[in-house]
């Protein structure tokens, strides 16, 4: 590896809004190292050999939490995961004394989910020596997740700059749509959002940088790249949208609304899906479905990051 | 025992009066007001450079008592009061239990008179256990001393509910002060709805949830013809509404909270739960709003909604810990320093709002220096600069939003019935 002109190490991993495009580009240089690691024949090199990552999830999760587990023994580092169900959290500890006993044994990577916005941050008033990586934090940020759609894209685009990117449903909880914001858009991303008025975050539109549309085909009409949001189900009982039917009838995405798109469109979804709700399985397995490969492509940017913040990026 | 306050810009604006004098104290009483006054019997206190104010009144406190005393309590409660420069602070009912009945009124009272350097006047609850379904004993507790009466940190949710209330309470000439942020609108929200909220991604608590609230109070009070008092108003709407009441010749009061005149949600950093606050803070064009209300008096006082939580609350993720922080303590020099030393208000007008003002609404005894009125005095050294120490709070509350600010302008002594309390920021057993 190259000597890097900037180095990451120490960084804690709460948001892209903390990141500038140099570190995100390094994010992603890095990454396509990475990606070769799992396509060798023995998944083991030793760049964190001797380095401890804790992961300490209060929300359930499949893909992050195991992306994060996979990405730090590729790199030959001890990984330790803590969960909500079956650890102290559930007599009631604090997540101040949870940190701070994972910290007394000597991690050198806490990363955490949460449901709380802004968990991370508080983390990091609370620990010395651990970086801080935000693998979720409620509504607010998921910025692995973000990384890992830029690598996604690049790897399919050859570049970032310029693209056309619609981000549709559920923007208002969407930890995902936020890191998309911070992200894409310090990398020279167009961002346009569409879904239910009712998702979408009342004062958006403030934000500079970002098309919000109300009618879902006006967002991704000569689109590069589609991303579909989760729709987190309760959201119909709360009224925020008339029924799952009339859901996927108007905001769903399948192969007629697909057409309005660039010929060469991406589709992402940060998973899990509901297949036949915002997205039809036609799309979802289809030819311009990058999902799968966006999941090996997070272990790949979740090796690259937790590289580029335990050791700099210097080889080990 | 005879004290004179020597030297000072006397400002009493229930007397309209404000000029360099000496204030004679005697007995516990004011007993003159001149530009010189000389008696060998009596103690001077230097008040050159100074400016001499009724005490000051904070008519929204939660000092906590009963039951959550981890929080705060009558003693700390006052010894944070007598330190901020006030003399007569009022307590809100939403304690554990709720302060909903005759017998909780007198029993507190007593033990308030007990352990507290100031006077502490004790807010009822409207409804049995602030729950919204049936009146307390309004009435009861009124004749037992209750100052006002509020279901502050709940919104009354029925419209017959709060209309029963002020019907019933215009026999007893007391104010009901409302919480006015229409729940449904605000349900898990732990900041202001707006545009930092939405980048954050945290639920917003929207400026249209008290305006509809405030309407509907102010509709119900005009029908009733009877006084309802918003409590920390905070969106620009809002003061309108109230305006327009005003005008119409509806008795609305309003108050506003000293966080809400100087803060905005730009403030609001996830990793400390010192801004998380209901109402919370909102934006620059509302907190101008408010700035311009009380200066037409279409905001009648301030009251700090002092609201400490013990220390292992607030010490938690932003969505999980608690609203509110302490506010007794910080409030004369955000202000003075904030609003006065800026030019946009005038300290007279800042005095009124925290003196006389309030008397008036509440019917005290204090919030002038008239004469024969009990020596509830406050000192201010408008240009003393300090810096805001959680450590040196008298308040068991921490997370305050002003944490190490630095400010102009310091109340230096409070004197309560004629004795002195707090002398240079330090209260005096």
């Amino acid at each position: 590896m190259e000597k890097n002109a900037i180095s990451m190490r120490g960084k804690h991993v709460l948001g892209l809004e903390y990141f500038s495009p140099e570190e995100i580009q390094l994010v992603l240089s890095t990454a396509k190292e990475m990606k070769t690691i799992i396509h060798r024949d023995i998944k083991k090199v030793p760049t964190l050999r001797g380095k401890s990552i804790v992961t300490v999830f209060y929300e359930p999760s499949t893909r992050t939490r195991t992306s994060f587990e996979t990405a730090g023994k590729y790199l030959g580092a001890d990984v330790v995961n803590i969960t909500a169900g079956t650890s102290s959290i559930v007599k009631g500890e604090s997540l101040r004394d949870t940190l701070l006993t994972v910290e007394a044994m000597g991690f050198d990577a806490i990363v955490m989910r949460h449901k709380q916005e802004g968990a991370a941050e508080y983390a990091t008033k609370v620990v010395n020596h651990p970086v801080i990586i935000n693998a979720g934090d409620g509504a607010h940020a998921h910025p692995s997740q973000g990384l890992l759609n830029l690598f996604t894209l690049l790897e399919h685009k050859g570049h970032l700059e310029g693209l056309k990117v619609a981000v549709l449903g559920d923007i208002l909880h969407s930890r995902v749509a936020r890191s998309d914001i911070w992200g894409m858009r310090k990398m020279g991303i167009e961002l346009h959002f569409a879904g239910p008025k009712t998702l979408l975050p009342r004062f958006l539109s403030e934000e500079p940088g970002i098309v919000i549309h109300d009618r879902i085909e006006d967002a991704i009409k000569d689109a590069d790249a589609i991303e579909v949001l989760r729709i987190q189900l309760e959201r119909q009982k709360a009224g925020l949208f008339p029924s799952n039917r009339e859901y996927a009838r108007i905001f769903g995405i399948n192969n007629e609304r697909l057409a309005l798109a660039k010929d060469d469109v991406l589709i992402l979804h940060p998973g899990p899906m509901n297949k036949g709700l915002e997205i039809s399985p036609y799309v979802a397995y289809g030819n311009h479905s990058a999902i799968q490969e966006q999941v090996q492509n997070g272990v790949a940017v979740r090796m690259a990051l937790l590289t580029l913040v335990l050791t700099g990026g210097k080889q080990a | 025992m005879k004290q004179i306050i020597k030297g000072g810009r006397v400002i009493d604006p229930a007397n309209h009066f404000d000029e360099i004098a000496d204030v004679l104290i005697e007995d516990g009483k004011i007993a003159k007001i001149a530009k010189s006054i000389k008696d060998k019997d009596a103690d001077e206190i230097d008040a050159i450079g100074k400016i001499v104010t009724p005490g000051l009144i904070d008519m929204h406190v939660h000092f906590r008592e009963p039951g959550q005393e981890a929080k705060e309590d009558f003693r700390t409660g006052g010894n944070a009061a007598a330190a901020g420069g006030f003399t007569t602070v009022a307590s809100m009912p939403n304690t554990k239990p709720v302060v909903d009945n005759a017998a909780l009124i007198r029993s507190l009272q007593e033990r308030a008179n007990q352990v507290s350097k100031v006077h502490i006047e004790l807010i009822g609850a409207l409804t049995k256990g602030q729950e919204g379904k049936e009146l307390a004993e309004v009435g009861d507790m009124a004749l037992s001393g209750a100052v006002a009466f509020s279901d502050d940190g709940h919104y009354v949710k029925s419209a017959k509910m709060l209309l029963n209330g002020l019907d019933y309470l215009r026999a007893f000439d007391k104010v009901i002060i409302n919480h006015d942020e229409e729940s449904s609108l605000v349900e898990e929200g732990m900041m202001n709805e707006g545009h930092r909220s939405a980048m954050l991604g945290v639920k917003g608590r929207p400026t249209v949830a008290e305006d509809i609230a405030v309407a509907r109070d102010i509709m119900l009070a005009e029908y009733a013809d009877a006084r309802v008092h918003v409590a920390h108003i905070s969106s620009a709407n809002a003061v309108d509404i109230v305006r327009q009441a005003k005008k119409r010749g509806v008795k609305v009061t309003a108050e506003v909270t000293p966080h809400h005149l100087t803060m905005t949600d730009e403030c609001v950093d996830l990793r400390d739960s010192d801004t998380k606050v209901n109402p919370p803070l909102r934006s620059q064009k509302d907190v101008d709003a408010m700035c311009a209300g009380l200066k037409d008096g279409t905001i009648d006082m301030i009251a700090t909604d002092h609201s400490p939580h013990a220390e292992e609350e607030k010490d938690q993720e932003y969505g999980l810990a608690p609203s509110g922080f302490p506010g007794l303590e910080t409030a004369v020099g955000v202000l003075i320093t904030d609003l006065v030393k800026t030019g946009k208000i005038e300290m007279p007008l800042l005095i009124e709002k925290m003196t006389a003002a309030p008397a008036r609404i509440f019917n005290l005894k204090g919030g002038s220096l008239s004469v024969g009125a009990p020596a509830d005095v406050t000192v201010i050294d408008p240009d003393l600069e300090w810096t805001v120490d959680e450590s040196e709070f008298y308040t068991i509350g921490t997370h305050s939003p002003f944490a190490g600010r630095e400010l102009v302008g310091r109340a230096v002594l409070t004197m309560v019935d004629g004795k002195i309390v707090m002398r240079d920021g330090k209260v005096i057993d």
